[in-house]
């Protein structure tokens, strides 16, 4: 038996060492069922990029020969298979993350199934994600789980939507198909608040228009799938983007080399610090100066959102893990009324009035939940308003049937609530800022993560009929700074 | 309010490299605020070396304040070993190690008719969970290494058992990482899990990060079996069957001597290194690992046991 490496049989990667220093990161999401050829393009993408390496190719073309497929056929969509129960059923049943890149960008693709039950795997795919891929069968249209794909990116505050038209190769590559899937889909998204969408006509199993422009749609003159992924912004930071940079642990030496050193470590969250900066303290609003911007590698004079820091204040002040440093004078909100729309992550049902934990920023607080006021459908894009609602009913955590009450949240639902914290945090809409409006409901008994959440008026609200929701008047009615 | 649609001004750019250097920075610096008695792995490989590199970063200029755990199969090779101690002792560290030979003396676990011993490790290591009290242990795995680790969480929550269940782990959003546990179990916390073995390799050559030499190429005498080249130890060596020969080759990836195989390889530097890997067929684990290859599910099947 001959040890020798072997010599690569597939072609060097593309450009492999070249440009990689400066590419930058993109994080991506992508839901879709077994029919529509989710898996088959994200095999695509891996395989055409040289993501994949030979001996996970040699384990598919193993795996495919066993399902009885013909000899030297590879099965692209094996490609993402992973535990051993999905293997078996031949079904993908939790969030998997799957690694390629380019000389130009590097990606990382939250992917998840996209039956309902599964909404709340797609609620976190989606929830990092700056671009979301929802897929098409060019043979069938925009269906129910398109809109349900496309209203969990819309509801996560996902900057970017590609429709991925598939399957081209089954329509001939007709034009006609395409449009009219396209403007059915963008009338669709517009409703949903979706401001970027790019449909692309593709086939994942012949890889036209995936990774290789295709020469079948000469009507088309957009990026393929690939280009706008590499083309697309990385950050949806603004220039007016206010400074949030959540404590996360102080440090301090205490050594000889530095014995008075206090410095405040944490990931700017959104916008950018500067020394010299006036900055605010919350909840407690005392106020300070940047007096410095420390990396291990160095001074910095401005850091933008992203970055992992250590600020350094001119005054001593009580600051701890969990509060947030903002630009002084910045309308901020503090409150203890926390609104906003939740994913139910939970087999254990949602009880009015339990006791959680809210953990929001870098913070943990004491909660209750006090209202369930309306729930979404990702299905049907409907809000239901509960109105006079008894809210001393008792529900049964563990009850999974769907005739419990209906202000109850079962797992993957989506609903309003409204939560009591225990003390006044800062309060930011998630629609503004994703990093700091965006919250967890937590039990506190075992940890269990019970709920996502994200601040103030969301997609929920847009499609709600009125009325209710919350509006500036919830939002101011805290302490404001 | 009107906004305008420009970019903020960078002073640098933001890449990759930055991008996953923060995320890890961030979740070291929150498992520092909500775990109490955290400890990183660390046996000299360089997903740990980084590790440690990172965690340097992320308290500066405080110290590291966690202790290092390194669960020594016994089969080390002896460069790692002295370069896990040099370490440890440039940065003041503190280190425990839990010997898997101990559990065997001690009949915990016994040693397998292949000699490997990286299926040993679980003991050991759990052990050492329980008796220091560790909460949060920080490990080097990346979800691109192996196909059960595409689904894991940065945080892991293990039982008082060390066992996974894939049905128990927390759903990951945003990065609001939910740590809290009851008394008795603990966290697995992998800071790399969004880096692949290249985005390893390329961190370790912009931060000029010195690792063990054996993941460069030098002479050593070498036997193969399996299909792998292994080299003789303290574990064993070449049946009567099997010839030692001189071969230049490196290791991708260290281990357990007795089922590490070192690749045929001309590459001494971090930037061969990189070349090499980028035209390689076989990702790290395949090429090298043996006890990978054991059953496709195998690294799913140990994880539910409480490994890594």
């Amino acid at each position: 038996m001959t040890t020798t490496t072997p010599a690569p049989e597939v072609t060097p990667p593309i450009d492999e060492t070249a440009g990689h220093a400066n590419r930058e990161l993109l994080r991506l999401a992508t839901a879709g069922s077994v029919d529509d050829g989710k898996s088959t393009l994200i095999g695509r993408l891996l395989y055409d990029t040289k993501s994949v390496l030979a001996d996970q190719l040699s384990a598919v073309e193993r795996a495919t020969a066993a399902r009885g497929a013909g000899a030297g056929e590879v099965d692209l969509a094996l490609l993402t298979d992973g535990l051993r129960a999905e293997r078996e059923q031949g079904i993908t049943i939790d969030v998997a993350y799957r690694y390629f890149s380019t000389a130009r960008r590097a990606f990382v693709l939250a992917d998840t199934p996209g039956h309902v039950q599964y909404t709340r795997n797609m609620v976190t795919g989606a929830s990092t994600a700056q671009l979301a891929i929802v897929l098409v069968d060019a043979r069938k249209g925009v269906l129910e789980q398109t809109r349900r794909h496309a209203t969990v990116a819309a509801l996560l505050g996902v900057p970017h939507v590609l429709l991925a038209v598939n399957k081209m190769d089954l329509v001939d590559f007709d034009e006609a198909t395409f449009r009219a899937i396209a403007d059915d889909f963008a009338r669709y998204a517009t409703g949903l608040g979706l401001e970027d969408v790019l449909a692309v006509p593709l086939s994942a199993l012949t890889g036209d228009n995936v990774v290789e422009r295709s020469s079948r749609t000469p009507w088309y003159d957009g990026p393929t799938l690939l280009e706008h992924l590499e083309t697309v912004p990385v950050s949806d930071a603004r220039a007016d983007d206010a400074l949030r940079l959540p404590v996360q642990v102080v440090i301090r030496p205490r050594t000889p080399e530095h014995p008075d050193y206090r410095g405040y470590a944490g990931r700017i969250a959104s916008g950018t610090v500067r020394v010299g900066d006036a900055v605010s303290v919350l909840p407690s609003g005392k106020t300070s100066v940047v007096t410095g911007i420390d990396t291990f590698d160095g001074p910095l004079e401005v850091a933008e959102a992203g970055r992992s820091v250590t600020v350094r204040l001119a005054d001593e002040l009580d600051i701890s893990r969990g509060d947030v440093l903002v630009p002084t004078g910045a309308p901020t909100t503090l409150g203890q009324d926390l609104v906003g729309t939740v994913c139910w992550l939970s087999e254990r049902r949602s009880v009015l009035g339990a006791r959680l934990l809210v953990r929001i920023g870098t913070r943990t607080v004491r909660a209750l939940l006090r209202e369930v006021d309306a729930r979404l459908d990702v299905d049907t894009q409907t809000v239901e308003l509960l109105t006079g609602v008894d809210t001393l009913h008792t529900v049964d955590a563990t009850d999974t049937s769907s005739d419990a009450a209906p202000s109850s949240l079962g797992l993957n639902a989506i609903g309003r609530v409204r939560v009591r914290l225990a003390e006044p945090v800062l309060l930011d809409r998630y629609a503004e800022h994703r990093g700091t409006g965006a919250f967890l409901l937590v039990d506190p008994t075992d940890g269990t993560t019970l709920a996502a959440g994200m601040a103030g008026a969301t997609l929920l609200d847009r499609l709600a009929p009125e009325p209710g929701g919350p509006d500036d008047a919830d939002w101011l009615a805290g302490a404001g700074i | 309010m009107t906004t305008t649609f420009d970019a903020p001004p960078t002073t640098s750019r933001f890449t990759q490299l930055d991008a996953l250097e923060s995320e890890a920075i961030h979740v070291m610096r929150e498992v520092a605020g909500e775990f109490e008695r955290p400890v990183l792995l660390f046996s000299g490989g360089k997903d740990s070396i980084v590790m440690l590199h990172l965690a340097r970063k992320a308290f500066w200029p405080a110290a590291v304040p966690f202790s290092l755990l390194h669960v020594d199969t016994g089969h080390n090779f002896p460069e790692v070993l002295a370069y896990r101690d040099a370490t440890v002792e440039q940065h003041g560290l503190r280190l425990v190690v839990a010997l898997v030979q101990d559990a065997i003396d001690d009949g915990r676990v016994s040693e397998r008719p292949d000699g490997s011993r990286n299926p040993l490790q679980t003991v050991p290591l759990l052990d050492a969970i329980t008796t220091h009290r560790f909460d949060a242990v920080f490990g080097g795995g990346r979800r691109d290494e192996e196909k059960a680790r595409a689904k894991e969480r940065m945080f892991s929550l293990r039982d008082e058992f060390g066992q996974w269940d894939p049905r128990r782990q927390r759903p990951e959003l945003w990065d609001l990482y939910n740590g809290r546990h009851k008394p008795g179990e603990h966290v697995r916390v992998f800071p790399l899990s969004n880096w692949t073995e290249l985005d390893v390799w390329r961190y370790i050559e912009r931060e000029q990060i010195e690792l063990p030499g054996i993941y460069y190429a030098h002479e050593r005498e070498v036997f193969a079996r399996d299909g792998m080249w292994l080299a003789p130890g303290g574990w064993g060596g070449p049946r009567a069957d099997e010839t030692l020969e001189t071969r230049t080759v490196r290791y991708r990836t260290v281990g357990d001597m007795s089922c590490t195989g070192a690749v045929e390889s001309t590459a001494t530097s971090v930037a061969d290194v990189i070349a090499e890997i980028a035209a390689s067929r076989l990702t790290e684990r395949g090429a090298t690992r043996a006890d990978d290859r054991a059953s496709e599910a195998a690294m799913e099947d140990r994880k539910r046991e409480g490994y890594f």
